[in-house]
């Protein structure tokens, strides 16, 4: 007996003093001197400052981006400490719980910004971040990096999914013109079905994610009839699957890419691969796949990507007037955590042009890094198809969506809707599917 | 090996039959086909490794030590900024201190625990004991809160804040601290069991408990403190979770393993780089293991029989 009542005491004053949470105050030191630096800007002088930006990023692209910080620290003063693990979904929530959360995180999704803002640590943007952000990016952009009415972080680099790959050489020899509207887009279809050609490629396949690529393209027609609202009410399952609006997108979804008459075997979309859905582009066994920017990559170094070459890419077209430049893709957020005078001079960098500029450049002729920031001229980019896809991400008048089943609990946008879209494709019914991944939605 | 001493232990004459001779071989061979496959991966190159697995070095033997040199010295294109030899040493830094605090705690307590007889001693020995049972998982944030802020009731101070996050320190407490439990339950067991003829004699011979912890226990207990070194060296060398967390995202005192993790690459495209990264990483526990190998049988059985 007595045992157990000094081991409940222990237990006791163990709990309590774990349960205690404190907080650390930051001062800021006062600031005196500015630099003006070429290719930088006008930034604080912080001699002696650590920033440390905890991200997600290793290997090479954290080489890139090491390099591309050292003019800005070369002409302030400050050292950044630029932090990359893979293990930073996980490491994040523990720091920042733990009393030890880094000066600024780049953040991937928004649904973890929000997560972290509830925590209550992350602290709004500074003036001239705001300032920049509602100057160069789209409206749709900075509500990524807003929570509850507040603007906590500025986007850092951008993708983008709403391209259709072609082959500008087979074009080219067919007279084909590539589509700047859905309609255009479609009547071309019709022309390659008449010639006998398969219009359309596609491939669901992808080990145990297999079925992505159908979510986007019914993300795509649900941005592109809708508007952006209902695809936001769409994620957050106010508007369920079974809707009509969301079950239109289906019905034209299935004149698209369950069409016979454009794509062949139906049935062969859901076994083929991803990787392999596009190889026969540049043969034209296929003419058109709708893929992300980062299906370059799958080509083979015999293939040449570029706009005169064996495949390049288009936009795909808006379908509602309504919906202006509708753009589907994701992207990264710079939250921070304290409002030192030097983490919001680092804030305030990473929302400049000048940083964009930086970083493209070192990313070299390869490309791979763009941003949506308006204010980087499309010249800037030495890789063409980066700046095919900025010139739409940037556009100020563009309607840019997050990636819907990235935002939607995982055991939907992870799980039921690809597994049935995939038997979507297969056969099952509009009908049966809809209301299959409305019943798999986690309750509240 | 003579056929007598065979003949007069029955468990030594089971393993000497063929049959089991083989079974053993095969389970052996078997067990450790993965790892030499990783062996031989981490001297194939890169093109190689991606086109045909690693048996096929039998038939078409091309080696290299680019891997290698990618991992220590961070050549090559894998972008390991700076190789790994500096997260080794800190590996090193941590498990040193981790071993050795846990160890001389322990056996001091499990002497106390074992041989001085004071009030509550028994219900004290059972409480540490219980504390097993407290996963690390659960105590992480909580004791990241104490190392950062300290510990409050209103405005009085109960632990001040330690300020010990992403220093050395703060890595070295929360693995003593949860060695702790298991160390004391192993030793005692151990030192209990030690003759009580040998310690009455001591302390009429006017020996105080250090001595006798000094002279006697100490010695007689080196098989058990080996082993348990063996078990917390392995444990805090292999440890990721506990040094991330604890580390505070600080590059600078970050084991090997933190870096290990992160040498696939952004697209997880330069796991050829693993498997050397692995064998450097295997490379001391296995030098400690082999050493102290004889220690770790006996230690094994330590308190199970009398």
């Amino acid at each position: 007996m007595s045992i157990s009542k000094k081991a409940m005491r222990a237990a006791l004053s163990l709990a309590a003093v774990s349960v205690i949470a404190t907080s650390v105050a930051a001062v800021s030191p006062a600031q005196a001197a500015t630099a003006s630096c070429a290719g930088v800007g006008t930034y604080a002088k912080q001699a002696g400052a650590t920033v440390e930006i905890f991200n997600s990023v290793i290997g090479q692209e954290n080489a890139r981006y090491q390099a591309a910080l050292i003019p800005f620290q070369n002409c302030t003063g400050i050292t950044i400490n630029w932090n990359g693990t893979n293990e930073f979904e996980s490491q994040l929530g523990v720091r920042v719980q733990g009393g030890t959360a880094p000066d600024i995180a780049m953040i991937p999704q928004p649904g973890l910004l929000a997560k972290m803002v509830a925590t209550g640590k992350v602290v709004k943007a500074p003036a001239t971040t705001l300032a920049n952000v509602n100057k160069y990016w789209s409206a749709g952009w900075k509500g990524y990096g807003t929570v509850n009415g507040v603007f906590y972080a500025a986007p850092n680099s951008a993708n983008n999914k709403s391209l259709v790959w072609y082959s500008p050489k087979q074009f080219k020899k067919f007279g084909y013109t590539v589509p700047t509207t859905w309609k255009e887009m479609m009547s071309l279809s019709d022309k390659m079905a008449a010639k006998g050609q398969i219009a359309w490629c596609g491939g669901l396949g992808s080990g145990t994610a297999t079925g992505w690529p159908g979510t986007d393209w019914l993300e795509e027609i649900v941005l592109r009839t809708q508007g952006a609202q209902t695809y936001a009410d769409w994620i957050s399952h106010k508007v369920k699957f079974s809707d009509p609006k969301i079950i239109a997108a289906f019905d034209q979804l299935a004149s698209w890419m369950k069409n016979p008459k454009y794509v062949g075997d139906v049935s062969a979309i859901a076994t083929t691969t991803f990787q392999n859905a596009g190889m026969g582009i540049p043969t034209a066994k296929c003419m058109m796949l709708q893929q992300a920017s980062f299906y370059a990559a799958q080509y083979p170094a015999t293939v040449k990507v570029a706009p005169t070459g064996d495949v390049w890419a288009y936009y795909l077209p808006g379908i509602n007037p309504a919906v202006k430049t509708p753009v589907e893709g994701g992207g990264e957020f710079f939250a921070a955590f304290n409002s030192k005078a030097a983490t919001q001079e680092v804030q305030n960098y990473l929302s400049s042009p000048e940083w964009a500029k930086a970083r493209i450049a070192a990313a070299g002729p390869a490309g791979g890094w763009l941003s949506a920031n308006n204010g980087v001229p499309l010249s800037a980019y030495t890789n063409g198809l980066d700046a095919l896809s900025a010139k739409y991400l940037a556009d100020k008048n563009s309607t840019f969506v997050f990636d819907g089943s990235d935002a939607m609990p995982a055991a939907v946008g992870a799980g039921s809707m690809w597994t049935e879209l995939t038997n979507w494709f297969t056969g099952k019914s509009t009908a049966d599917v809809a209301s299959a991944i409305d019943a798999s939605w986690p309750a509240a | 090996m003579s056929k007598k001493i065979a003949d007069h232990n029955p468990g030594r004459k089971l393993f000497s039959s063929k049959i089991a001779a083989i079974v053993v071989w095969t389970i052996t061979a078997l067990w450790t086909i993965p790892t030499f496959g990783l062996f031989a991966t981490s001297f194939r190159p890169k093109e190689d490794v991606f086109m045909s697995g690693w048996w096929h070095i039998f038939t078409s033997p091309h080696f290299t030590l680019s891997n290698y040199q990618a991992v220590l010295f961070g050549q090559g294109d894998a972008g390991s900024v700076g190789g790994v030899i500096p997260y080794f040493l800190n590996s090193i830094a941590i498990t040193v201190p981790a071993v050795v605090f846990p160890l001389v705690i322990a056996t001091m307590a499990a002497y106390s625990l074992a041989w001085i007889r004071f009030k509550g001693s028994d219900a004290l020995f059972f409480f540490i004991f219980a504390l097993q049972i407290v996963p690390i998982q659960m105590s992480l944030i909580p004791l990241l809160q104490l190392f950062t802020g300290g510990a409050h009731i209103g405005h009085i101070t109960i632990i001040p804040a330690l300020g010990i996050a992403g220093k050395l320190a703060g890595i070295w407490l929360p693995h003593t601290m949860f060695a702790l439990p298991l160390a004391i339950y192993l030793l005692h067991n151990f030192i209990s069991a030690l003759p009580r003829d040998l310690m009455e004699a001591a302390y009429v011979d006017g020996a105080n408990h250090f001595m006798v912890f000094r002279r006697i226990v100490l010695p007689l207990s080196i098989p058990a403190i080996a082993a348990f070194g063996i078990f917390q060296f392995l444990w805090v060398w292999n440890d990721l979770l506990v040094a991330l967390t604890f580390s505070g995202g600080t590059q600078n005192i970050s084991p090997i393993n933190a870096k290990l993790a992160s040498l696939v690459g952004q697209w997880g495209s330069h796991w050829e780089i693993l498997t050397a990264g692995a064998f450097i990483t295997i490379a001391l526990p296995l030098v400690v293991f082999f050493s102290l190998q004889r220690y770790f049988v006996r230690g094994l059985l330590a308190g199970s029989v009398k």
